[in-house]
């Protein structure tokens, strides 16, 4: 790995790349302070991510220019706003290597992910037809998740268990948070039906084997669907949806430098045809009478109402953006700090790191646990010092539970993120011992 | 007194590692479980009354979470035990009329004791929460023990 990741992505030095985010302008949330003090660092773009000026202007100049319906009605300016709208599918779909067909609009992950959890509910209801009986689950099938996984994709399968009769299997965790192929073998059979798995771990930044668990499945749960929860893959990582041989994912707009309110549900489209709509209404029908309706082919037949076309356009500028900085560069530049910190927490005393040792593959985030110091602790502290990071369960109860940890401390990275920022929460950690007084107290215990 | 130092006063300090009430209690008349979803912090508080049923006599609690929450857990167990179960109704509403201040006004010293240290809390919203577990905890408990008892709301 080299030096240069740190500072650069591809051709692009960091600080130059900076001034496309108003946020880091001088005198703005994390830009250069009035008073001369160092800027606040912006370690949580896990949780959301700062966005480009031309992410903004791309929304601004849609609702400015195009503003219309789209698919409704017969006007230029529908054609014009409805081209915009499907264009954008077009370069989503581009980026993550999916058909335009395979590329379904929700309003975040979370909703991509209840898509399918609900329209396998109503499968299993009865609805859909011939052809939605493949995602109808029985009592007595099962769906395997990891002990690993954000509430957004346990939750939903909690609920389709429930409804269903299905019995949730889970995969278990080690001692760092991590899992195995063979871990999740273990958990495989016949009768499973969906595979929800992470494909970047929000807490550890543990990349998961997604390949390998594709072709597991595939060879011991014929009947089994691979759900991935791509939010904080999609973002950071080079993605080949298509290539992967997932049948769905899911992942979030917010996170990838684009707008709020805008998510993705990826499928294969031949499923996505034939997955009933959770959610039914106007557009996404061929034939109504009073008592029926037939619905057309994905994507639309999962899109109901209006729809958020400005933040779709500025998604697809978040896209082009990304697509411009190359997915490769940012990975590597993300990789670079993680695992800089890493080396570093190494000489923390107290400290104790999450997920993947120094050394080994991680995504561009860092969680740790500090001995005798509650993270919300933790995090106030470094709040104190200008460091944002998140501190709590990240939405991933069962993980810490396993852990024997409440909560942990989590800095993340994306495009805009230095060595310097990751520096001073390294640095900030190691203060926070004393600050509290657990330090001493060790101190008196080894004397 | 810088932003840091005003929230976690040294007294905030002392109480999260002495935990005044931490632990079981036998025979409770009534206990209660509050719980933050937001950081996993978690408390049972458990009270027992006096005979006449006037007095708080007892208090214990057991849970887990930040320094300001088990500060406060350990404050309230030394201000309200032996006290008349109303009189611990308007010491827990004053501490709660303190933490949503957000900073403002004088704590009133006379009413709160030891507790006016958590002023500096009602500035962080996000910690306020944090401050409040115990005390909407034993809220709760006596509203079950007594529940004829003048608790506010």
């Amino acid at each position: 790995m080299s030096t240069s990741d740190l500072d650069t992505i591809g051709q692009r030095a960091v600080t130059d790349l900076r001034r496309d985010f108003p946020a880091f302008a001088d005198g703005a949330a994390y830009g250069a302070r009035p008073d001369g003090g160092a800027p606040v660092a912006y370690l949580d773009s896990a949780a959301t991510a700062q966005r480009p000026a031309r992410v903004l202007d791309a929304e601004r100049e849609y609702l400015e220019q195009h503003l219309a319906p789209v698919h409704r009605g017969a006007s230029a300016a529908v054609g014009r706003s409805t081209t915009l709208f499907e264009d954008a599918r077009a370069t989503v779909a581009r980026f993550v290597g999916a058909g335009e067909r395979e590329i379904v609009w929700a309003e975040n992950a979370t909703d991509a992910l209840n898509i399918v959890a609900l329209g396998m509910a109503d499968a299993s209801a009865g609805l859909g037809g011939p052809e939605a009986s493949r995602f109808a689950l029985e009592a007595g099938d099962e769906i395997v998740v990891t002990e690993a996984e954000h509430h957004a994709n346990l939750i939903p399968w909690q609920r389709l268990a429930a409804r269903t009769g299905a019995r949730l299997r889970a995969v278990r965790i080690d001692e760092r948070g991590l899992w195995s192929v063979d871990a999740l073998a273990a958990e495989l059979s016949e009768r499973t039906r969906v595979v929800a798995i992470a494909e970047v771990s929000n807490v550890t930044g543990y990349l998961a084997p997604v390949s390998d668990v594709v072709a597991l499945v595939r060879e011991r749960s014929p009947r089994a669907f691979v759900v991935l929860d791509a939010c904080q893959s999609v973002p950071h990582l080079p993605s080949d949806l298509g290539a992967l041989g997932v049948d769905f994912a899911a992942f979030s707009g917010h996170k990838m430098l684009g707008p709020n309110g805008i998510g993705v549900l990826y499928g294969r489209a031949e499923l996505l045809d034939a997955l009933p709509p959770a959610r039914t209404g106007g557009s996404t029908i061929t034939r109504v009478t009073i008592d029926s309706a037939e619905f057309l082919p994905a994507p639309h037949r999962f899109e109901a109402g209006t729809q958020p076309v400005s933040q779709v356009v500025a998604l697809a500028e978040a896209v082009r953006y990304l697509e411009s900085l190359g997915m490769a560069a940012v990975a590597a530049h993300e990789r670079s700090l993680a695992e800089r910190v890493a080396v570093q927490l190494a000489e923390v005393p107290g400290v104790r790191l999450i997920g993947p040792p120094a050394g080994s593959p991680r995504a561009g985030l860092v969680s740790v646990a500090v001995d005798g110091v509650h993270a919300h602790d933790v995090g106030q502290f470094l709040d104190d010092a200008g460091v944002i990071v998140r501190v709590g369960h990240h939405c991933a109860q069962p993980l810490h539970r396993a852990l024997g940890i409440t909560a942990t401390t989590r800095a993340s990275a994306h495009v805009y993120t230095t060595a310097d920022e990751m520096d001073r929460f390294v640095a900030t950690l190691g203060e926070v011992r004393s600050f509290f007084g657990v330090a001493d107290e060790v101190a008196a215990v080894i004397a | 007194m810088s932003g840091l130092e005003g929230l976690y006063q040294q007294i905030i300090l002392d109480q999260a590692k002495r935990r005044n009430g931490d632990g079981p209690l036998d025979g409770a008349d009534a206990e209660h479980h509050e719980f933050n979803p937001t950081c996993g912090d978690e408390i049972t508080v458990r009270v027992k009354l006096d005979d006449d049923g006037v007095r708080l006599a007892e208090l214990a609690w057991q849970g887990d979470g930040c320094s300001i929450s088990m500060a406060s857990a350990s404050t309230l167990a030394e201000l309200a035990v032996g006290r008349p179960v109303d009189e611990v109704g308007g010491l827990i509403e004053g501490f709660r009329a303190m933490l949503r201040s957000q900073g403002t006004g004088e704590p009133d010293e006379e009413l709160l004791g030891d507790a006016i240290a958590f002023h500096g809390v009602s500035k962080y919203v996000m910690r306020v929460k944090c401050a409040m577990l115990a005390w909407v905890a034993l809220e709760a408990a006596l509203a079950k023990a007594a529940p004829a008892a003048p608790v506010v709301e």
